[in-house]
Protein backbone atom coordinates (compact mmCIF):
# COMPACT_ATOMS: atom_id res chain seq x y z
CA UNK A 1 0.00 0.00 0.00
CA UNK A 2 1.20 3.46 -0.85
CA UNK A 3 1.28 6.10 1.76
CA UNK A 4 -1.82 8.18 2.28
CA UNK A 5 -2.59 10.37 5.27
CA UNK A 6 -5.82 8.54 6.06
CA UNK A 7 -7.78 5.38 5.37
CA UNK A 8 -10.49 7.54 3.83
CA UNK A 9 -8.08 8.52 1.08
CA UNK A 10 -7.05 4.89 0.70
CA UNK A 11 -10.64 3.79 0.24
CA UNK A 12 -11.30 6.52 -2.32
CA UNK A 13 -8.11 5.50 -4.11
CA UNK A 14 -9.21 1.87 -4.29
CA UNK A 15 -12.49 2.86 -5.92
CA UNK A 16 -10.70 5.11 -8.43
CA UNK A 17 -8.22 2.36 -9.21
CA UNK A 18 -10.94 -0.23 -9.88
CA UNK A 19 -12.95 2.19 -12.02
CA UNK A 20 -9.82 3.02 -14.03
CA UNK A 21 -8.85 -0.65 -14.36
CA UNK A 22 -12.21 -1.48 -15.92
CA UNK A 23 -12.13 1.64 -18.11
CA UNK A 24 -8.76 0.75 -19.64
CA UNK A 25 -10.15 -2.71 -20.41
CA UNK A 26 -13.44 -1.35 -21.85
CA UNK A 27 -15.38 -3.30 -19.24
CA UNK A 28 -16.66 -0.47 -17.07
CA UNK A 29 -20.27 -0.63 -18.22
CA UNK A 30 -20.78 -4.21 -17.11
CA UNK A 31 -18.21 -4.22 -14.31
CA UNK A 32 -18.95 -1.02 -12.37
CA UNK A 33 -21.79 -2.57 -10.40
CA UNK A 34 -19.44 -5.21 -8.96
CA UNK A 35 -16.80 -2.78 -7.70
CA UNK A 36 -18.28 -2.41 -4.17
CA UNK A 37 -18.14 -6.18 -3.71
CA UNK A 38 -14.59 -6.32 -5.04
CA UNK A 39 -13.53 -3.85 -2.35
CA UNK A 40 -15.70 -5.27 0.47
CA UNK A 41 -15.81 -8.98 -0.33
CA UNK A 42 -16.58 -10.64 2.99
CA UNK A 43 -19.48 -10.63 5.41
CA UNK A 44 -17.82 -8.86 8.30
CA UNK A 45 -18.11 -5.08 8.25
CA UNK A 46 -14.97 -3.05 8.93
CA UNK A 47 -16.24 0.48 8.44
CA UNK A 48 -20.00 0.65 8.95
CA UNK A 49 -22.85 -1.24 10.58
CA UNK A 50 -22.96 -3.94 7.92
CA UNK A 51 -21.32 -4.84 4.62
CA UNK A 52 -24.50 -3.85 2.78
CA UNK A 53 -24.25 -0.27 3.94
CA UNK A 54 -20.54 -0.29 3.19
CA UNK A 55 -21.28 -1.44 -0.34
CA UNK A 56 -24.10 1.05 -0.77
CA UNK A 57 -21.72 3.86 0.12
CA UNK A 58 -19.08 2.41 -2.16
CA UNK A 59 -21.60 2.42 -4.99
CA UNK A 60 -21.91 6.18 -4.45
CA UNK A 61 -18.13 6.50 -4.49
CA UNK A 62 -18.06 4.63 -7.78
CA UNK A 63 -20.48 7.20 -9.23
CA UNK A 64 -18.24 10.04 -8.06
CA UNK A 65 -15.19 8.31 -9.50
CA UNK A 66 -17.09 8.13 -12.78
CA UNK A 67 -17.86 11.82 -12.76
CA UNK A 68 -20.90 12.44 -10.63
CA UNK A 69 -23.76 10.96 -8.75
CA UNK A 70 -25.93 14.02 -9.20
CA UNK A 71 -25.90 15.15 -12.79
CA UNK A 72 -27.67 18.40 -11.95
CA UNK A 73 -25.06 19.45 -9.38
CA UNK A 74 -22.48 21.66 -11.04
CA UNK A 75 -20.25 21.72 -7.96
CA UNK A 76 -17.21 19.45 -8.18
CA UNK A 77 -17.50 18.82 -4.43
CA UNK A 78 -20.37 16.56 -3.43
CA UNK A 79 -21.82 15.10 -0.26
CA UNK A 80 -22.52 11.35 -0.16
CA UNK A 81 -25.73 11.60 1.87
CA UNK A 82 -25.85 8.02 3.09
CA UNK A 83 -22.28 8.24 4.34
CA UNK A 84 -23.09 11.31 6.44
CA UNK A 85 -25.57 10.94 9.27
CA UNK A 86 -24.09 10.50 12.67
CA UNK A 87 -21.82 13.36 13.60
CA UNK A 88 -22.70 15.36 16.70
CA UNK A 89 -24.10 18.79 16.01
CA UNK A 90 -24.15 20.26 19.51
CA UNK A 91 -21.63 23.06 19.03
CA UNK A 92 -19.95 24.34 22.20
CA UNK A 93 -20.71 22.17 25.21
CA UNK A 94 -19.42 21.97 28.76
CA UNK A 95 -17.96 18.54 29.51
CA UNK A 96 -17.47 16.55 32.71
CA UNK A 97 -14.06 18.12 33.02
CA UNK A 98 -15.70 21.26 34.43
CA UNK A 99 -14.56 21.45 38.05
CA UNK A 100 -16.99 24.06 39.21
CA UNK A 101 -14.21 26.54 39.91
CA UNK A 102 -14.51 29.94 41.50
CA UNK A 103 -13.04 32.07 38.77
CA UNK A 104 -15.80 31.59 36.19
CA UNK A 105 -13.65 32.90 33.39
CA UNK A 106 -16.09 31.31 30.95
CA UNK A 107 -18.96 33.47 32.13
CA UNK A 108 -16.72 36.52 32.08
CA UNK A 109 -15.64 35.83 28.51
CA UNK A 110 -19.18 35.26 27.28
CA UNK A 111 -20.56 38.51 25.91
CA UNK A 112 -24.03 37.02 25.48
CA UNK A 113 -24.58 35.90 29.04
CA UNK A 114 -25.10 32.34 27.87
CA UNK A 115 -23.21 30.64 30.70
CA UNK A 116 -25.12 29.62 33.81
CA UNK A 117 -24.03 27.63 36.87
CA UNK A 118 -25.75 24.95 38.87
CA UNK A 119 -25.66 24.56 42.65
CA UNK A 120 -22.21 22.89 42.37
CA UNK A 121 -20.84 25.83 40.38
CA UNK A 122 -20.69 23.69 37.26
CA UNK A 123 -21.18 25.61 34.06
CA UNK A 124 -23.67 24.98 31.31
CA UNK A 125 -24.39 26.83 28.09
CA UNK A 126 -27.79 28.26 27.26
CA UNK A 127 -28.08 27.37 23.58
CA UNK A 128 -30.75 30.00 22.99
CA UNK A 129 -28.17 32.70 23.76
CA UNK A 130 -24.93 31.08 22.56
CA UNK A 131 -23.56 32.30 19.22
CA UNK A 132 -20.82 29.63 19.04
CA UNK A 133 -18.02 32.19 19.23
CA UNK A 134 -15.82 29.90 21.31
CA UNK A 135 -14.58 32.59 23.69
CA UNK A 136 -15.51 30.48 26.77
CA UNK A 137 -13.60 27.46 25.47
CA UNK A 138 -10.48 29.55 24.99
CA UNK A 139 -10.35 30.77 28.58
CA UNK A 140 -11.31 27.62 30.52
CA UNK A 141 -8.22 26.54 32.49
CA UNK A 142 -9.39 22.91 32.39
CA UNK A 143 -10.24 22.95 28.67
CA UNK A 144 -13.60 21.66 29.84
CA UNK A 145 -15.55 23.32 27.03
CA UNK A 146 -15.34 21.59 23.67
CA UNK A 147 -16.70 22.31 20.29
CA UNK A 148 -18.91 19.47 19.17
CA UNK A 149 -19.06 20.81 15.64
CA UNK A 150 -18.91 18.65 12.62
CA UNK A 151 -15.40 18.35 11.20
CA UNK A 152 -16.70 19.41 7.78
CA UNK A 153 -18.22 22.59 9.18
CA UNK A 154 -15.04 23.30 11.11
CA UNK A 155 -12.97 22.74 7.99
CA UNK A 156 -15.14 25.00 5.86
CA UNK A 157 -13.89 28.46 6.72
CA UNK A 158 -16.11 30.08 4.11
CA UNK A 159 -19.14 28.68 5.95
CA UNK A 160 -20.65 26.92 2.97
CA UNK A 161 -21.65 23.80 4.92
CA UNK A 162 -24.74 23.43 7.04
CA UNK A 163 -26.94 20.53 8.12
CA UNK A 164 -30.12 19.66 6.24
CA UNK A 165 -33.35 18.24 7.73
CA UNK A 166 -32.00 14.69 7.72
CA UNK A 167 -28.88 15.87 9.57
CA UNK A 168 -26.63 15.29 6.58
CA UNK A 169 -24.16 17.92 5.49
CA UNK A 170 -25.32 20.21 2.75
CA UNK A 171 -23.10 22.44 0.64
CA UNK A 172 -24.23 25.89 -0.39
CA UNK A 173 -22.85 26.16 -3.91
CA UNK A 174 -23.18 29.93 -3.82
CA UNK A 175 -20.54 30.01 -1.10
CA UNK A 176 -18.43 26.91 -1.83
CA UNK A 177 -15.05 27.67 -3.40
CA UNK A 178 -14.23 23.99 -4.06
CA UNK A 179 -11.03 24.11 -1.99
CA UNK A 180 -11.69 20.57 -0.77
CA UNK A 181 -10.95 21.24 2.91
CA UNK A 182 -14.11 19.34 3.88
CA UNK A 183 -13.17 16.46 1.58
CA UNK A 184 -9.88 16.04 3.37
CA UNK A 185 -11.28 16.61 6.86
CA UNK A 186 -14.44 14.48 6.91
CA UNK A 187 -13.39 11.40 8.95
CA UNK A 188 -15.98 9.24 7.17
CA UNK A 189 -15.19 10.34 3.65
CA UNK A 190 -18.75 11.56 3.23
CA UNK A 191 -17.72 14.51 1.07
CA UNK A 192 -15.76 13.91 -2.07
CA UNK A 193 -14.52 15.60 -5.20
CA UNK A 194 -15.84 14.35 -8.52
CA UNK A 195 -13.31 12.63 -10.67
CA UNK A 196 -12.56 13.15 -14.34
CA UNK A 197 -10.26 10.14 -14.70
CA UNK A 198 -12.63 8.58 -17.22
CA UNK A 199 -12.32 11.61 -19.50
CA UNK A 200 -8.55 11.34 -19.23
CA UNK A 201 -8.49 7.61 -19.97
CA UNK A 202 -10.81 8.16 -22.91
CA UNK A 203 -8.63 10.99 -24.21
CA UNK A 204 -5.51 8.83 -24.02
CA UNK A 205 -7.15 5.82 -25.66
CA UNK A 206 -8.64 7.83 -28.52
CA UNK A 207 -5.33 9.56 -29.19
CA UNK A 208 -4.07 6.30 -30.74
CA UNK A 209 -0.75 6.51 -28.88
CA UNK A 210 -0.56 10.28 -29.48
CA UNK A 211 -0.80 9.84 -33.24
CA UNK A 212 -4.22 11.44 -33.74
CA UNK A 213 -3.47 14.22 -31.28
CA UNK A 214 -1.01 14.65 -28.46
CA UNK A 215 -2.03 14.48 -24.83
CA UNK A 216 0.12 16.74 -22.67
CA UNK A 217 0.36 16.37 -18.90
CA UNK A 218 0.92 19.63 -17.06
CA UNK A 219 2.09 18.90 -13.52
CA UNK A 220 1.92 21.24 -10.56
CA UNK A 221 5.21 22.00 -8.76
CA UNK A 222 3.83 20.54 -5.53
CA UNK A 223 4.47 17.15 -7.14
CA UNK A 224 7.96 17.50 -5.66
CA UNK A 225 6.51 16.83 -2.20
CA UNK A 226 4.46 13.82 -3.35
CA UNK A 227 5.18 10.24 -4.44
CA UNK A 228 8.08 10.26 -2.03
CA UNK A 229 8.44 6.48 -2.31
CA UNK A 230 9.87 7.02 -5.80
CA UNK A 231 12.12 9.51 -7.55
CA UNK A 232 10.47 12.44 -9.27
CA UNK A 233 11.97 11.32 -12.59
CA UNK A 234 10.24 7.96 -12.15
CA UNK A 235 6.91 9.68 -11.59
CA UNK A 236 7.47 11.55 -14.85
CA UNK A 237 8.25 8.30 -16.65
CA UNK A 238 5.14 6.79 -15.07
CA UNK A 239 2.98 9.58 -16.47
CA UNK A 240 4.40 8.89 -19.93
CA UNK A 241 3.84 5.16 -19.47
CA UNK A 242 0.17 5.91 -18.89
CA UNK A 243 0.10 7.23 -22.42
CA UNK A 244 0.77 10.94 -22.12
CA UNK A 245 2.89 12.39 -24.91
CA UNK A 246 5.07 14.49 -22.63
CA UNK A 247 5.09 16.19 -19.25
CA UNK A 248 5.40 19.95 -18.83
CA UNK A 249 5.83 21.92 -15.63
CA UNK A 250 2.94 24.17 -14.65
CA UNK A 251 5.74 26.09 -12.95
CA UNK A 252 6.73 27.45 -16.36
CA UNK A 253 3.24 28.93 -16.53
CA UNK A 254 3.99 30.33 -13.08
CA UNK A 255 7.15 31.98 -14.42
CA UNK A 256 5.07 33.55 -17.18
CA UNK A 257 2.48 34.71 -14.64
CA UNK A 258 5.09 36.18 -12.29
CA UNK A 259 6.65 38.10 -15.16
CA UNK A 260 3.32 39.49 -16.38
CA UNK A 261 1.88 40.03 -12.92
CA UNK A 262 4.80 42.14 -11.72
CA UNK A 263 4.26 44.43 -14.71
CA UNK A 264 0.53 44.59 -14.05
CA UNK A 265 1.22 45.42 -10.42
CA UNK A 266 3.31 48.44 -11.37
CA UNK A 267 0.61 49.62 -13.76
CA UNK A 268 -2.28 49.21 -11.34
CA UNK A 269 -0.56 49.82 -8.00
CA UNK A 270 -2.62 47.22 -6.14
CA UNK A 271 -3.37 43.61 -7.04
CA UNK A 272 -4.78 40.43 -5.61
CA UNK A 273 -3.30 37.26 -7.10
CA UNK A 274 -5.18 35.09 -9.57
CA UNK A 275 -3.26 31.81 -9.25
CA UNK A 276 -5.44 30.09 -6.68
CA UNK A 277 -8.88 29.41 -8.17
CA UNK A 278 -10.48 29.04 -4.74
CA UNK A 279 -9.17 32.48 -3.68
CA UNK A 280 -10.43 34.08 -6.89
CA UNK A 281 -13.80 32.39 -6.46
CA UNK A 282 -13.93 33.56 -2.84
CA UNK A 283 -13.46 37.19 -3.88
CA UNK A 284 -16.08 36.90 -6.60
CA UNK A 285 -18.60 35.26 -4.28
CA UNK A 286 -18.04 37.08 -1.01
CA UNK A 287 -16.24 40.32 -1.91
CA UNK A 288 -17.61 41.34 -5.32
CA UNK A 289 -16.56 44.94 -4.72
CA UNK A 290 -12.92 43.80 -4.75
CA UNK A 291 -13.15 41.98 -8.07
CA UNK A 292 -11.49 44.92 -9.81
CA UNK A 293 -8.26 44.20 -7.95
CA UNK A 294 -7.94 40.60 -9.18
CA UNK A 295 -4.99 40.20 -11.53
CA UNK A 296 -6.09 39.71 -15.12
CA UNK A 297 -3.56 36.97 -15.64
CA UNK A 298 -4.81 33.46 -16.14
CA UNK A 299 -3.56 30.96 -13.57
CA UNK A 300 -0.22 29.22 -14.22
CA UNK A 301 -2.12 26.09 -15.27
CA UNK A 302 -4.21 27.96 -17.83
CA UNK A 303 -1.27 30.10 -18.99
CA UNK A 304 0.99 27.18 -19.86
CA UNK A 305 -1.96 25.23 -21.32
CA UNK A 306 -2.75 28.20 -23.57
CA UNK A 307 0.83 28.22 -24.80
CA UNK A 308 0.74 24.48 -25.49
CA UNK A 309 -2.51 24.84 -27.45
CA UNK A 310 -1.02 27.69 -29.46
CA UNK A 311 2.11 25.74 -30.38
CA UNK A 312 0.25 22.47 -30.96
CA UNK A 313 -3.34 23.13 -32.06
CA UNK A 314 -5.61 20.14 -31.61
CA UNK A 315 -3.61 18.78 -28.71
CA UNK A 316 -5.16 17.91 -25.34
CA UNK A 317 -3.94 19.21 -22.00
CA UNK A 318 -4.51 17.49 -18.67
CA UNK A 319 -3.51 19.22 -15.45
CA UNK A 320 -2.26 16.98 -12.64
CA UNK A 321 -2.10 18.68 -9.26
CA UNK A 322 -2.99 18.82 -5.60
CA UNK A 323 -6.14 20.85 -6.11
CA UNK A 324 -9.86 20.18 -6.20
CA UNK A 325 -10.64 23.81 -7.05
CA UNK A 326 -8.75 23.38 -10.33
CA UNK A 327 -11.54 20.97 -11.27
CA UNK A 328 -13.89 23.91 -10.91
CA UNK A 329 -11.49 26.34 -12.64
CA UNK A 330 -11.09 24.36 -15.84
CA UNK A 331 -14.83 24.52 -16.47
CA UNK A 332 -14.74 28.31 -16.58
CA UNK A 333 -15.28 29.75 -20.06
CA UNK A 334 -11.94 31.60 -20.01
CA UNK A 335 -10.01 28.40 -19.17
CA UNK A 336 -12.04 25.71 -20.94
CA UNK A 337 -10.44 26.27 -24.36
CA UNK A 338 -6.99 25.47 -22.95
CA UNK A 339 -7.42 22.79 -20.30
CA UNK A 340 -9.22 19.58 -21.24
CA UNK A 341 -9.24 17.87 -17.88
CA UNK A 342 -7.92 17.99 -14.31
CA UNK A 343 -6.92 15.17 -12.00
CA UNK A 344 -5.31 15.10 -8.57
CA UNK A 345 -2.20 13.34 -7.28
CA UNK A 346 -4.52 10.87 -5.53
CA UNK A 347 -6.05 10.08 -8.87
CA UNK A 348 -2.67 9.84 -10.57
CA UNK A 349 -1.67 7.18 -8.02
CA UNK A 350 -4.89 5.31 -8.79
CA UNK A 351 -4.13 5.51 -12.52
CA UNK A 352 -0.61 4.12 -12.01
CA UNK A 353 -1.95 1.19 -10.05
CA UNK A 354 -4.87 0.60 -12.41
CA UNK A 355 -2.21 -0.34 -14.93
CA UNK A 356 -0.13 -2.19 -12.31
CA UNK A 357 2.63 0.25 -12.98
CA UNK A 358 5.32 0.11 -10.29
CA UNK A 359 6.99 3.43 -10.94
CA UNK A 360 9.93 2.55 -8.68
CA UNK A 361 11.10 0.13 -11.38
CA UNK A 362 11.08 2.74 -14.16
CA UNK A 363 14.02 4.71 -15.46
CA UNK A 364 14.10 8.33 -14.42
CA UNK A 365 12.66 10.78 -16.92
CA UNK A 366 13.49 14.45 -16.82
CA UNK A 367 11.34 17.41 -15.90
CA UNK A 368 12.92 20.81 -16.28
CA UNK A 369 11.10 23.71 -17.87
CA UNK A 370 10.71 26.33 -15.17
CA UNK A 371 12.89 28.49 -12.97
CA UNK A 372 13.34 28.38 -9.21
CA UNK A 373 10.69 31.09 -8.91
CA UNK A 374 8.04 29.27 -10.91
CA UNK A 375 8.57 26.17 -8.84
CA UNK A 376 8.18 27.79 -5.44
CA UNK A 377 4.63 28.86 -6.33
CA UNK A 378 3.68 25.56 -4.71
CA UNK A 379 4.07 26.95 -1.23
CA UNK A 380 2.73 29.97 0.58
CA UNK A 381 4.92 33.01 -0.03
CA UNK A 382 6.38 31.63 -3.26
CA UNK A 383 4.24 33.75 -5.54
CA UNK A 384 5.13 36.92 -3.64
CA UNK A 385 8.85 36.04 -3.94
CA UNK A 386 8.44 35.40 -7.65
CA UNK A 387 6.69 38.72 -8.25
CA UNK A 388 9.55 40.45 -6.39
CA UNK A 389 11.95 38.77 -8.79
CA UNK A 390 9.72 39.74 -11.72
CA UNK A 391 9.88 43.39 -10.65
CA UNK A 392 13.65 43.14 -10.47
CA UNK A 393 13.98 41.55 -13.89
CA UNK A 394 11.69 44.19 -15.42
CA UNK A 395 13.88 46.86 -13.83
CA UNK A 396 11.12 48.20 -11.59
CA UNK A 397 13.42 48.29 -8.60
CA UNK A 398 12.14 51.60 -7.33
CA UNK A 399 8.58 50.28 -7.08
CA UNK A 400 7.64 50.18 -3.40
CA UNK A 401 6.69 46.49 -3.25
CA UNK A 402 4.71 45.43 -0.21
CA UNK A 403 3.55 41.84 -0.57
CA UNK A 404 1.16 40.17 1.85
CA UNK A 405 1.09 36.39 1.73
CA UNK A 406 -2.23 35.06 3.00
CA UNK A 407 -1.63 31.50 4.11
CA UNK A 408 -5.05 29.82 4.10
CA UNK A 409 -8.53 31.17 3.45
CA UNK A 410 -8.91 32.69 6.93
CA UNK A 411 -5.91 34.93 6.35
CA UNK A 412 -7.28 35.72 2.92
CA UNK A 413 -10.52 36.80 4.54
CA UNK A 414 -8.75 39.08 7.03
CA UNK A 415 -6.80 40.79 4.31
CA UNK A 416 -9.79 41.13 2.01
CA UNK A 417 -11.74 42.76 4.83
CA UNK A 418 -8.88 45.23 5.28
CA UNK A 419 -8.86 45.93 1.58
CA UNK A 420 -12.61 46.48 1.68
CA UNK A 421 -12.07 49.13 4.35
CA UNK A 422 -9.35 50.70 2.23
CA UNK A 423 -6.60 49.83 4.68
CA UNK A 424 -4.81 47.01 2.86
CA UNK A 425 -1.75 45.59 4.59
CA UNK A 426 0.25 45.84 1.36
CA UNK A 427 -0.06 46.37 -2.38
CA UNK A 428 0.20 42.77 -3.54
CA UNK A 429 -2.16 40.32 -1.87
CA UNK A 430 -1.09 36.74 -2.48
CA UNK A 431 -4.05 34.53 -1.63
CA UNK A 432 -3.82 30.78 -1.13
CA UNK A 433 -6.95 29.02 0.09
CA UNK A 434 -5.06 26.05 1.52
CA UNK A 435 -2.84 26.46 4.55
CA UNK A 436 0.77 26.09 3.44
CA UNK A 437 -0.22 26.85 -0.16
CA UNK A 438 -0.75 24.21 -2.84
CA UNK A 439 1.22 21.62 -0.87
CA UNK A 440 -1.71 21.71 1.56
CA UNK A 441 -4.18 20.90 -1.24
CA UNK A 442 -6.92 18.36 -0.71
CA UNK A 443 -5.76 16.24 -3.64
CA UNK A 444 -2.30 15.59 -2.20
CA UNK A 445 -1.45 12.03 -1.20
CA UNK A 446 0.28 13.22 1.93
CA UNK A 447 0.53 16.49 3.82
CA UNK A 448 3.75 16.72 5.74
CA UNK A 449 5.75 19.33 7.55
CA UNK A 450 8.72 18.72 5.31
CA UNK A 451 6.77 19.38 2.12
CA UNK A 452 7.78 23.04 2.05
CA UNK A 453 11.45 22.09 2.23
CA UNK A 454 10.90 19.61 -0.60
CA UNK A 455 9.42 22.35 -2.77
CA UNK A 456 12.30 24.72 -2.03
CA UNK A 457 14.84 22.01 -2.76
CA UNK A 458 13.11 21.20 -6.05
CA UNK A 459 13.13 24.92 -6.83
CA UNK A 460 16.87 25.15 -6.29
CA UNK A 461 17.41 22.18 -8.61
CA UNK A 462 15.89 24.07 -11.53
CA UNK A 463 18.34 24.58 -14.37
CA UNK A 464 17.15 28.15 -14.85
CA UNK A 465 17.80 30.50 -11.99
CA UNK A 466 15.73 33.43 -13.13
CA UNK A 467 12.36 34.02 -14.72
CA UNK A 468 13.46 35.76 -17.93
CA UNK A 469 15.69 32.84 -18.89
CA UNK A 470 12.95 30.29 -18.26
CA UNK A 471 10.48 32.15 -20.49
CA UNK A 472 13.08 33.22 -23.06
CA UNK A 473 11.35 31.80 -26.13
CA UNK A 474 7.85 32.53 -24.87
CA UNK A 475 8.22 36.28 -24.64
CA UNK B 1 10.89 30.79 -42.54
CA UNK B 2 9.94 29.26 -39.21
CA UNK B 3 12.40 27.89 -36.67
CA UNK B 4 10.84 25.88 -33.88
CA UNK B 5 13.12 24.98 -30.99
CA UNK B 6 12.19 22.14 -28.66
CA UNK B 7 11.90 23.46 -25.11
CA UNK B 8 10.85 20.15 -23.58
CA UNK B 9 12.71 19.08 -20.44
CA UNK B 10 15.36 16.97 -22.14
CA UNK B 11 16.28 19.55 -24.78
CA UNK B 12 16.09 22.33 -22.23
CA UNK B 13 18.78 20.62 -20.19
CA UNK B 14 20.87 20.19 -23.33
CA UNK B 15 20.81 23.92 -23.96
CA UNK B 16 17.69 24.88 -25.90
CA UNK B 17 17.47 28.16 -24.02
CA UNK B 18 20.99 29.11 -25.06
CA UNK B 19 20.09 28.25 -28.64
CA UNK B 20 16.96 30.38 -28.51
CA UNK B 21 18.90 33.24 -26.96
CA UNK B 22 21.62 33.07 -29.63
CA UNK B 23 19.11 32.82 -32.46
CA UNK B 24 17.23 35.83 -31.09
CA UNK B 25 20.50 37.76 -31.06
CA UNK B 26 21.51 36.69 -34.56
CA UNK B 27 18.08 37.38 -36.04
CA UNK B 28 18.06 40.86 -34.50
CA UNK B 29 21.65 41.60 -35.52
CA UNK B 30 20.94 40.70 -39.12
CA UNK B 31 17.57 42.41 -39.20
CA UNK B 32 15.69 39.24 -40.08
CA UNK B 33 12.79 39.71 -37.66
CA UNK B 34 10.30 39.94 -40.51
CA UNK B 35 11.61 36.93 -42.41
CA UNK B 36 12.27 34.48 -39.58
CA UNK B 37 9.73 33.38 -37.00
CA UNK B 38 11.17 31.81 -33.88
CA UNK B 39 8.95 29.56 -31.77
CA UNK B 40 9.12 26.94 -29.08
CA UNK B 41 7.36 23.63 -28.59
CA UNK B 42 7.37 20.88 -25.99
CA UNK B 43 8.98 17.68 -27.24
CA UNK B 44 9.40 16.59 -30.83
CA UNK B 45 9.76 12.93 -29.88
CA UNK B 46 13.47 12.99 -30.69
CA UNK B 47 14.86 13.44 -27.19
CA UNK B 48 17.93 11.24 -27.73
CA UNK B 49 19.27 13.61 -30.39
CA UNK B 50 18.38 16.93 -28.76
CA UNK B 51 18.41 19.80 -29.00
CA UNK B 52 15.71 19.21 -31.59
CA UNK B 53 15.00 22.07 -33.97
CA UNK B 54 12.51 22.22 -36.83
CA UNK B 55 13.47 24.39 -39.77
CA UNK B 56 10.08 24.65 -41.46
CA UNK B 57 9.37 20.91 -41.99
CA UNK B 58 12.91 19.63 -41.50
CA UNK B 59 13.96 18.08 -38.18
CA UNK B 60 17.51 18.95 -37.12
CA UNK B 61 19.73 18.41 -34.11
CA UNK B 62 21.60 21.40 -32.77
CA UNK B 63 23.73 22.24 -29.79
CA UNK B 64 24.74 25.62 -28.41
CA UNK B 65 28.11 25.08 -30.17
CA UNK B 66 26.61 24.49 -33.62
CA UNK B 67 23.98 27.20 -33.58
CA UNK B 68 26.18 29.85 -35.22
CA UNK B 69 27.11 27.72 -38.18
CA UNK B 70 23.49 26.59 -38.52
CA UNK B 71 22.38 30.19 -38.68
CA UNK B 72 24.99 31.08 -41.24
CA UNK B 73 24.44 28.15 -43.59
CA UNK B 74 20.69 27.61 -43.26
CA UNK B 75 19.11 30.85 -42.13
CA UNK B 76 21.26 33.80 -43.16
CA UNK B 77 22.05 32.52 -46.64
CA UNK B 78 18.44 31.54 -47.35
CA UNK B 79 17.24 35.02 -46.48
CA UNK B 80 19.64 37.01 -48.62
CA UNK B 81 18.42 38.80 -51.71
Amino acid sequence: MHKFDTNVQYLKYKVLREVARLAWADRLLEGAIDIPKTIVPGKIPTMRCCVYKERAILAERVKLAMGSSEQHNSNVIEVIDIACDECPVGGYEVTDACRGCLAHRCADACKRGAITFDSHQKASIDKSKCVECGACAKVCPYTAITNRNRPCENACKVKAISMNESKAASIDNKKCIACGACVYQCPFGAISDKSFILNVIDMIKKSDSNRKYKVYAVVAPSISSQFTYAKLGQVISGIQELGFFTVVEAALGADMVAYAESKELVEKGLLTSSCCPAFVDYIKKQFPALEKYISHNLSPMATIAKYIKETDPGSKVVFIGPCTAKKMEFHKPEVRPFVDSVITFEELQALFDSKDLDITTLEEGVLDNASYFGRIFARSGGLADAVRQGLKEHGYEDFDYKPVSCDGIEECRKNLLRLLKNVPAGNFIEGMACVGGCIGGAGCLTHGEKNKDEVDRYGREAYEKNISDAIRVLK
Amino acid sequence: MKITVCIGSSCHLKGSRQIVERLQELIAKNGLQDQVELAGTFCMGNCQNGVSVMLDEELLSLSPETVDSFFETRVFSANQG
